[in-house]
């Protein structure tokens, strides 16, 4: 167990960065969405994240600190390289976080200001995000080339995160609100699939270890399955998505679903071409590891800690459970 | 090069100072003020008196907002250990790093989940999970304090390591989590917290008053938060000298910066106000008590205070000495204010106007206190970051000067108008409760309050 303890805390660390990109993802898309001409729509959508927002953004805050604890040269090396993306990131996250709060609280007049601060905040930091993520997979190479290829992944990543924003709108509100929700979520799908597409072709391009891992027999027909699964979610959801509102709202929960099983498809893709890497390409997770006693502390804090951090949170949703119209502040 | 090292260092403190500034002002309200709301609520559930809900009410949407600008400015600090001081994490993450974790695990998520709960739950949910998620976000918000205390302590005073091969490995988490100065710095600021959170609550309920709101509600959360202010406030003069005693054995360096101890000397006398200057080595138009500082500090009118002369390293001594005699003002005023209102309202209903504009104006002294506390200390450690370990110049990033400087200019910025906006919003929200009515219908009609109009 003591000898593979880095490698464990790279799966903890992939299990929180997926946890936090299906968690906080949706709640940045509906961000992202937010219509600026509607304002009845804007409270309900606020509305529908209200009591999670908090929770989700905490599992970054884990993620960092798991790389922080567990890694914490490929932390130094990864926030240095990424320092004003970083920088951006958090604005956004600042402005999201706060607009939140205060559009219910201020004077009326500013409540608008509020909601655009909201919207910008969640695309700036989705944008960032996936700016980031483009340029980690890439191991940060300098160049034209590598930073377009961050440029696409900003755009991608923030038509994930409105993706899974919307069907998390399909999933909680219901009437107009609903069906405007399909679309958006249709049109997300698209440009979502695409950056997905460009990122399975370039990888393997760009990376001989990772062209190694799929394009090579037998791994290759073994791995078949996770892009065929990947295009049946996505032609199903679209399928889905065409006919909502549904007969008695039945399935509602199904784009989101879909959407999430095609975030973890995505993500085991992304882990499968790097473990054991932390930074692709240059560190590996026992080179970068911390001292095992550290580890080992901390490890026993997961192992309990976790399972019910787990439970309450499903607890919780539980108790949100239904349409988002249904909420309301106290 | 170095030039350009220094700038960022420079540059990285600052940014740090600013966040960490920024950030500490909402834990220092929320940390305090959600054990007020459980209180609030534990009285409401006790009596089923309409009043306490009223406040509960009012005071937890106060908290909702400073508990999301703590949320977002704590993400950011979280994140600056890298970006900025990257050599912090590489020497000495084995310790820091597990201390965080167990932030992260045992108090942000429980904090933020049942928050939920508490926001929007009450009628989704019975009445004692409300009243236990309440409960628990105050554990988690102080479970929190616990432990990045624990580590800002073990930075001042460190044990349980051991250095191999220039990094630290732990060798007893026991003593690393309970070193030397923790358990005095977290009563300190647990205490702080209370004031704050009780000067804080008490200026709002005085403007609202002031405003012409009639209502019970403001007028018991005037009298509770100042009644508990009256007791605290002693309790933290006791634990600040015993805080100060606890540093003056382990970084007796500060304590000669904060009390102007040039020279080593007997007898020495306690510097009442004075203009500390550096390079003279000396304390311009110092007004002093003889013999005081020796008596206070080593209990004997006599006994010798070691002088900054005597030290290799320490710390600037204008921030420490002017940021000490602000705190302990700001103290002496929240004693003498919180005394006068509380004996003022157990004989009387109301306080008088003056009084109530006094309190108006310590709002957000506890925050004053706070900070200035803060820098005593902190700057106090310099020129370390971990004492006798790590220097700060060691542990600064490598990041070209610009920019820090465009990373810096967007926080300030940012933080600056938001910090316009909480103030503006909060009094915003005192006004706008002043046209609510005392309590509705259901509260009135409900079994439960029975007997209310009759009281």
């Amino acid at each position: 167990m003591q000898d593979y303890l880095p490698e464990i805390f790279l799966g903890l660390l992939g299990l929180a960065t997926l946890i936090y990109a299906i968690l906080d993802g949706y709640d940045l898309g509906v961000g992202i969405l937010l219509p600026m001409s509607e304002e009845p729509w804007r409270d309900t959508m606020v509305a529908s994240i209200g009591p999670f927002w908090d929770a989700n953004e905490t599992w970054l805050v884990l993620a960092v600190g798991i790389m922080l604890i567990a890694f914490p040269q490929a932390h130094s090396l990864v926030l240095t390289e990424l320092y004003l993306p970083t920088a951006l990131l958090l604005v956004g996250l600042i402005l999201r976080g706060v607009a939140f709060d205060f559009r219910a609280k201020a004077v009326t007049a500013l409540r608008r200001r509020w909601d655009w601060a909201f919207k910008a905040g969640s695309l700036l930091a989705s944008l960032s995000q996936g700016y980031m993520l483009g340029r980690y997979v890439l191991g940060f190479e300098p160049g034209l080339a590598a930073h377009s290829f961050a440029l696409l992944s900003a755009v991608c990543v923030s038509a994930a995160y409105a993706y899974i924003g919307g069907a998390w709108l399909v999933m909680k509100t219901e009437g107009e609100l609903q069906k405007r929700a399909a679309f958006w979520t249709r049109r997300a799908g698209w440009l979502a699939i695409l950056g997905l597409v460009a990122i399975s072709v370039v990888n393997p391009l760009v990376s001989p270890m990772v062209a190694e891992r799929w394009l090579t027999l037998p791994a290759m027909i073994l791995l078949v399955p996770i892009p065929l699964m990947c295009l049946a979610l996505v032609f199903l959801v679209d399928r889905y998505l065409r006919q909502v509102p549904t007969q008695d709202d039945v399935g509602y929960w199904f784009p989101f679903a879909g959407v999430a099983g095609l975030f973890v498809l995505s993500f085991f893709g992304l882990a499968y071409s790097f473990f054991p890497y932390v930074v692709p390409g240059q560190l590996t997770a026992a080179e970068a590891a911390s001292a095992d006693s550290a580890l080992a502390f901390i490890g026993v804090g997961v192992a309990i800690v976790l399972p019910c951090i787990l439970a309450y949170t499903v607890f919780v949703y539980r108790i949100f459970n239904g349409k988002a119209s249904e909420l309301r502040y106290h | 090069m170095n030039d350009i090292l220094a700038d960022t260092l420079m540059l990285s403190r600052i940014q740090f100072a600013a966040n960490i500034s920024f950030h500490i002002l909402f834990p220092t309200i929320t940390i305090a003020l959600a054990w007020l709301l459980a209180y609030f609520k534990l009285r409401h559930d006790l009596s089923g008196h309409p009043v306490w809900m009223r406040i509960y009410r009012f005071w937890v949407k106060v908290f909702a907002l400073t508990f999301a600008l703590g949320v977002v400015s704590g993400i950011t600090m979280s994140f600056q250990f890298g970006t900025n001081w990257p050599g912090f994490m590489e020497k000495v993450g084995n310790v820091a790093g597990p201390l965080l974790g167990y932030e992260v695990l045992t108090a942000f998520f429980m904090e933020a989940t049942f928050l939920g709960v508490m926001l929007f739950g009450r009628h989704r949910v019975p009445n004692w999970l409300h009243t236990l998620a309440t409960f628990l976000v105050a554990i988690g918000t102080t479970l929190s304090a616990f432990w990045i205390l624990s580590l800002n302590s073990w930075m001042h005073t460190p044990d349980g390591f051991e250095m191999i091969d220039g990094v630290v490995h732990p060798t007893d988490w026991w003593a690393i989590i309970f070193n030397p100065s923790m358990p005095y710095r977290l009563a300190h600021m647990l205490l702080a917290s209370a004031l704050t959170a009780c000067f804080f609550m008490a200026g709002i309920s005085a403007y609202r008053l002031l405003k012409g709101d009639t209502k019970q509600a403001p007028k018991t959360a005037l009298r509770t938060s100042m009644l508990i202010a009256a007791l605290l406030v002693p309790v933290q003069v006791w634990v600040g000298d015993l805080h100060g005693l606890n540093t003056l054995e382990h970084q007796p360096q500060k304590i000669a910066a904060v009390e102007g101890v040039w020279h080593t000397q007997q007898g020495a006398p306690l510097v009442l106000l004075g203009w500390p200057d550096e390079y003279a080595k000396t304390t311009h138009w110092a007004v002093q008590v003889p013999g005081l500082a020796s008596l206070i500090l080593t209990h004997d009118w006599q006994g010798e205070l070691q002088g900054l002369d005597s030290f290799e390293h320490h710390p600037p001594v204008k921030p420490l000495f002017l940021g000490f005699r602000l705190m302990v003002g700001i103290g002496l005023a929240m004693l003498v204010v919180s005394w006068l209102s509380s004996v003022w309202l157990y004989r009387r209903d109301r306080l008088p106007n003056w009084l109530l504009r006094v309190l108006v104006v310590m709002t957000i002294s506890g925050w004053g206190a706070t900070l200035a506390g803060w820098y005593v200390t902190e700057v106090g450690r310099q020129p370390w970051l971990v004492t006798g370990v790590l220097k700060t110049a060691d542990a600064v990033t490598a990041v070209p000067t610009a920019h820090v400087g465009i990373s810096l200019t967007i926080y300030l910025t940012v933080y600056a108008l938001l910090l316009v906006a909480y103030v503006h919003t909060l009094f915003y929200m005192a006004r706008k409760s002043v046209e609510v009515a005392e309590f509705d219908d259901s509260e009135l009609n409900s079994p439960a309050y029975a007997g209310v109009k009759e009281a």
